[in-house]
């Protein structure tokens, strides 16, 4: 029996099922992202898909880490990373380093941004992809001790940036309604 | 229970984000460290994912059929025509080759030719891009008792896609011709000048180094050559054409941007396998 069940006090009853919903509803950020990251690479027949976890990533760890710190905290963005590594064969640690450079700037500019529309976080959301494209890129030539050629870093931030309204306008909606842990 | 206080906490929270940084780093170190616990995590991530990508293939597969058949259907007359033109031009091309075919076998008899060993080979279908953003790659699901080795080579209907660079259990990577990594040895199918595809992770990997005195024709046919026991000769790889630069470059045969299914082909060549460390055993051949 659990300890709220045996000690008198206001509180609602906290049945498994409502705190599985609270878990769920905790868990929600890094799931979805986790699940969305391997769906990426799922035989679409996209053309240049494998250009896709790397923003889907980026996405996910930008749009929680400004809207629900709590949720996308530093060891969950080190695992999406690391996940990120392996599956779309970066060299190990440019994934858990980019995204936790999104996580840090994200968390600088909660304070200004959480409370702005949407219209103003894409444009600063673009700005953060460039340089995080950028940033995976030198990464990635110093690792592997070669220049690689720009062409696919700027496909990268232009998808990034076109790729958000899709990503983030879902992942609004979830935040208001089935992943927000006041309404379980 | 112990709880820390509230500064307390709020100092443990301020420490993590440094903290993973610091992970990260070592992961890096780690990285450039030991690449084989890398390459074992990775083939193992990919052997948990496959069959998901497997299980989704068939209804995307038939989801991308339905749109391209429907986008299909405005350009039919003209794809028609030109289809008709074609098949009448490769009538007459099977007329030639099925003569050549003929007079061929009847040279091999009279020289008594010893005929190359026949190549065995098994098909498997293309799960994922497993490339990435800087590499050129595919990711195969196999069987679970499958025998494929590093540095068998994959063939589509029309020519080379690449060679096996990593194997695990139920996937295999295909490094494919066109990624920057890509070192083939190739002939110039008429003048027989030996030459080196390098991929430039573009579509038309480079022409380099041939031979002095053969310049490299326009639509010159070529093919692998059997230089350094890589792989096996005359395999057709693809077409040259020049670039705006005026640099030879080479149209592959093999549909690259579009694999769906590849042979892997045991030509049973040794020579010029990636490197490994010594006494590794080598995943999915236990």
């Amino acid at each position: 029996m659990a300890l709220s069940d045996r000690t008198p006090g206001i509180r609602p009853r906290q049945s498994i099922g409502r705190r599985l919903d609270i878990a769920w509803r905790h868990a929600f950020p890094g799931v979805t992202s986790l699940v969305a990251m391997m769906l990426s690479l799922a035989p679409f027949g996209l053309w240049r898909q494998s250009a896709l976890p790397p923003v889907v990533a980026l996405t996910c760890v930008w749009f929680w880490s400004l809207f629900r710190p709590e949720a996308m905290a530093p060891p969950v963005v080190l695992a999406l990373g690391l996940l990120l590594d392996l599956l779309a064969f970066l060299p190990l640690g440019v994934g858990p380093l980019t995204l936790l450079t999104t996580h840090g700037v994200a968390q600088r500019l909660r304070g200004t941004l959480a409370r702005q529309g949407f219209a103003v976080v894409w444009p600063i959301f673009i700005a953060v992809a460039c340089a995080i494209a950028a940033m995976n890129w030198a990464l990635v030539s110093l690792l592997n001790f070669r220049l690689y050629p720009a062409g696919p870093v700027l496909f990268q931030a232009g998808l990034a940036a076109a790729l958000y309204p899709v990503v983030a306008i879902p992942l609004m909606l979830a935040h208001r309604s089935i992943a927000d842990p006041e309404r379980a | 229970m112990f709880r820390p206080s509230l500064q307390a906490r709020h100092a443990l929270a301020r420490l993590t984000l440094p903290a993973m940084f610091v992970v990260a780093f070592g992961l890096m170190l780690v990285g450039k460290v030991d690449t084989v616990v890398v390459e074992r995590a990775r083939t193992a991530i990919h052997d948990a994912s496959a069959p998901v990508y497997l299980a989704l293939a068939e209804p995307l597969g038939s989801i991308n059929k339905t749109i391209a058949e429907i986008s299909g259907l405005w350009g039919m007359r003209e794809e028609n025509t030109r289809l008709r033109e074609e098949n009448e031009q490769l009538r007459r091309w099977q007329g030639i080759a099925l003569t050549l075919d003929a007079e061929n076998r009847r040279l091999k008899s009279a020289l008594r030719w010893i005929p190359d060993p026949e190549a065995s080979y098994v098909t498997a279908r293309v799960v994922a891009d497993a490339g990435g953003v800087y590499a050129k790659a595919v990711l195969l699901s196999v069987g679970p008792k499958h025998a494929l080795r590093k540095g068998q080579i994959a063939l589509d209907e029309r020519g080379l896609v690449g060679r096996i660079t990593e194997v695990g259990s139920r996937t295999a990577r295909v490094l494919l011709i066109t990624d920057m990594n890509s070192r083939v040895p190739v002939i110039l199918e008429t003048s027989r000048a030996r030459a080196i595809m390098a991929g430039t992770n573009g579509p038309w990997p480079r022409l380099l180094y041939w031979t002095e005195g053969s310049i490299p024709k326009e639509g010159e046919r070529v093919v692998t050559s059997a230089e350094a026991n890589a792989f096996p000769a005359n395999l057709a790889v693809g077409t040259i054409r020049y670039n705006a630069a005026g640099i030879p470059e080479i149209e592959p045969d093999a549909q690259l941007r579009a694999i769906d299914i590849v042979r892997i082909f045991d030509y049973g060549l040794g020579g010029f396998a990636p490197p490994e460390t010594p006494g590794r055993p080598t995943p999915g051949r236990r």
